[in-house]
């Protein structure tokens, strides 16, 4: 049994308020998710998403409980994650270009093939003629395919995301969602960019690749693991996304599983839901299918009740 | 952006009542001198001061004077700049720093550095180290804070962004602290040159052998009002030259911001 790519354990998080008070915001929350899965956690607005996330990524500390990334605790960054932040993080006095081979360069990549591998990217995401654009000059939806190829170039095992839709109008955000899904769906051996990298080691893989795909046991792709077959490993399959949202139909219409958190304080998981809808899916047609709508009326009963509580305690704390 | 032409149009209409509003202040200056309105020994003439300059163009002691200056002001920014965004950047990183020192830089920023120029004679002398060092004075403070807010406000999603992508620490201060304080910097380079100027000068007008400063002192104490006006008539001109250089410079710097 392999350990889940992501576990929170009894995870609790406080903030200290300007009074002095402590503000719980998380309350021991458990749950785990598996490897290649597509996780939506969704909750009312400021129920402790984004910390939840920031916790997953290690950039927050839990007050308590404790977080394993591939079974092993998290100590400092997770750094078999990505993130994508709700916020525009595109570094402003960088090109699109420069932007996207970041995570690239920054590992020590050489320039001319992190541009060269970045150009594929762009070229992917449909803005290769925007490369020696700033992101200024681009607009709000372009940034957001900038940061997802910025994010999807290093190829980690799990990538985080934090409502990174929704600022976009709701046709820009479809579209988003169904690259999203796109990328995550193709198997990342039928993808030229990420590849590019691993020619070298490509052929001593392919005989590991074969095996998977034919249910061969891992155990004889074990020499490939100590070169580059470890990376490799982890991109054969598909990434493990984290999707924070506030919006149900957007968590149920992308993920395997919806995650829902109560309102805070104190948030705490009050459902979880598989979502058995067949992939690859049609974002288009999908919202009106008998099952979505199935799904979505039986979550929505128990979303319905936080959001409530989450404006109750909006308007006592106001009043 | 709009229309590029019309852009172009409205700059020549205001290039044109700039010229416009300069050449009725001196034909009016010009004027009340000829009526006898107003009286040459104490305001000089517009003519009087351009052949003046023509003279100090000629001999070449402009250039001598002008040097002077220019080595004294760009001393004292780079030097100033120098301790300033080092300090701003410790310190901006180091809020523990940043709370100790608060008091004292606070004390320092306020002392009237007019004050500072006669200490500044007597410690390195009449040559250009005691300006550079009035220069540097005025620099420094306006590099360190706006060096000290860029790095405090680097967005924290750029940060927490750039090392989710893998940067180490260094790499961190390289790709988003200092192009961060950048900004700050670039955007304050009009200030600082400014600055360092009023710095050089006032260094000279109070005790020197060369420089405008030097020019200026020197024609007030023997009542040539023509010699102060012609000095600083050629200081007025070089801030306009040299700040317009720097509004160039900062635009191409500052490219990326839509
Ligand atoms: N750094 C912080 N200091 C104090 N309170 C915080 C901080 N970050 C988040 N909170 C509080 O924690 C709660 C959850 O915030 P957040 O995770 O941003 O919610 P969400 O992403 O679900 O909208 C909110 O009440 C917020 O005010
Ligand atoms: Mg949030």
């Amino acid at each position: 049994m392999m350990a889940p790519a992501l576990e929170f354990d009894r995870v609790s998080r406080d903030f200290a308020l300007p009074d002095g008070r402590l503000y719980r915001a998380l309350d021991q929350i458990s749950f785990a998710i598996s490897a290649g899965s597509f996780v939506a956690i969704a909750g009312p607005s400021g129920c402790g998403k984004s910390t939840l996330l920031n916790i997953a990524a290690g950039l927050l500390t839990p007050s308590s409980g404790r977080v394993h990334v591939d079974g092993e605790p998290v100590d400092g960054l997770n750094r078999s994650a990505t993130y994508m932040f709700q916020q525009d993080a595109l570094l402003p006095w960088k090109t699109v270009r420069d932007n996207v081979a970041l995570g690239l360069t920054l590992s020590g990549v050489t320039r001319a093939e992190a541009h060269a591998r970045a150009d594929a990217w762009l070229a992917r995401v449909g803005l290769a003629a925007f490369a020696a654009h700033y992101p200024s000059q681009l607009s709000g939806g372009m940034r957001k395919r900038v940061t997802m190829a910025q994010n999807w170039i290093i190829d980690r095992g799990m990538l985080l995301m934090d409502e990174p839709f929704s600022a976009l109008d709701v046709h820009t955000r479809l579209r988003m969602e169904t690259e999203l899904l796109a990328l995550w769906e193709s198997r990342s051996a039928d993808q030229p960019p990420p590849r590019l990298r691993r020619s070298a080691v490509a052929s001593a893989n392919a005989e590991s690749l074969a095996l998977q795909e034919t249910g061969g046991q891992a155990s004889q792709a074990g020499g490939d693991r100590e070169t580059g077959g470890r990376a490799f490993q982890a991109s054969r399959d598909r990434k493990t996304i984290v999707f924070v949202t506030h919006d149900l139909e957007e968590a149920i219409a992308l993920a395997d599983e919806v995650v829902v958190l109560s309102a805070g304080p104190a948030a705490h998981v009050v459902a979880r839901h598989p979502v058995t809808l067949d992939r690859p899916r049609d974002l288009m047609e999908l919202r009106t299918s008998e099952a979505f709508v199935d799904l979505y009326r039986a979550l929505w009963v128990v979303l319905r009740e936080e959001v409530i509580r989450s404006q109750r305690s909006a308007e006592a704390t106001r009043g | 952006m709009g229309d590029p032409e019309a852009r172009d149009a409205s700059r020549t209409t205001i290039a044109f009542w700039q010229m416009a509003v300069g050449l009725c202040a001196l034909s009016l200056w010009q004027g009340l001198v000829a009526l006898k309105l107003l009286d040459p020994f104490f305001v000089s003439r517009p003519t009087a001061i351009a052949q003046r300059i023509a003279i100090w163009v000629i001999d070449g002691s402009l250039w001598r004077h002008l040097a002077a200056t220019l080595e004294e002001s760009l001393l004292g920014l780079v030097l100033g700049a120098a301790a300033g965004i080092s300090l701003g950047f410790l310190l901006g990183r180091s809020p523990v720093l940043a709370r100790v020192f608060d008091p004292y830089i606070k004390m320092l920023n306020a002392v009237p550095r007019v004050v500072l120029a006669p200490l500044f004679l007597l410690w390195f002398g009449l040559g250009i180290w005691s300006k550079v060092a009035l220069a540097l004075t005025l620099v420094f403070f306006v590099m360190f804070f706006n060096t000290y807010q860029g790095v405090r406000d680097a967005e924290r999603v750029l940060i927490d962004n750039v090392r989710m992508l893998g940067a180490t620490e260094r790499q961190l201060v390289r790709h988003v602290l200092i192009p961060s304080a950048l900004t700050w910097i670039f955007s304050s380079l009009q200030t600082s040159l400014g600055f360092a100027m009023v710095g050089a000068v006032v260094g000279e007008y109070l005790g020197a052998t060369r420089g405008l400063g030097y020019v200026i002192s020197q024609a007030e104490g023997t009542f040539d009002t023509t010699g102060v006006f012609a000095g600083m008539t050629v200081l007025g001109l070089v801030v306009v030259i040299v700040s317009a250089g720097v509004t160039r410079l900062e635009r191409w710097l500052l490219r990326w911001k839509g």
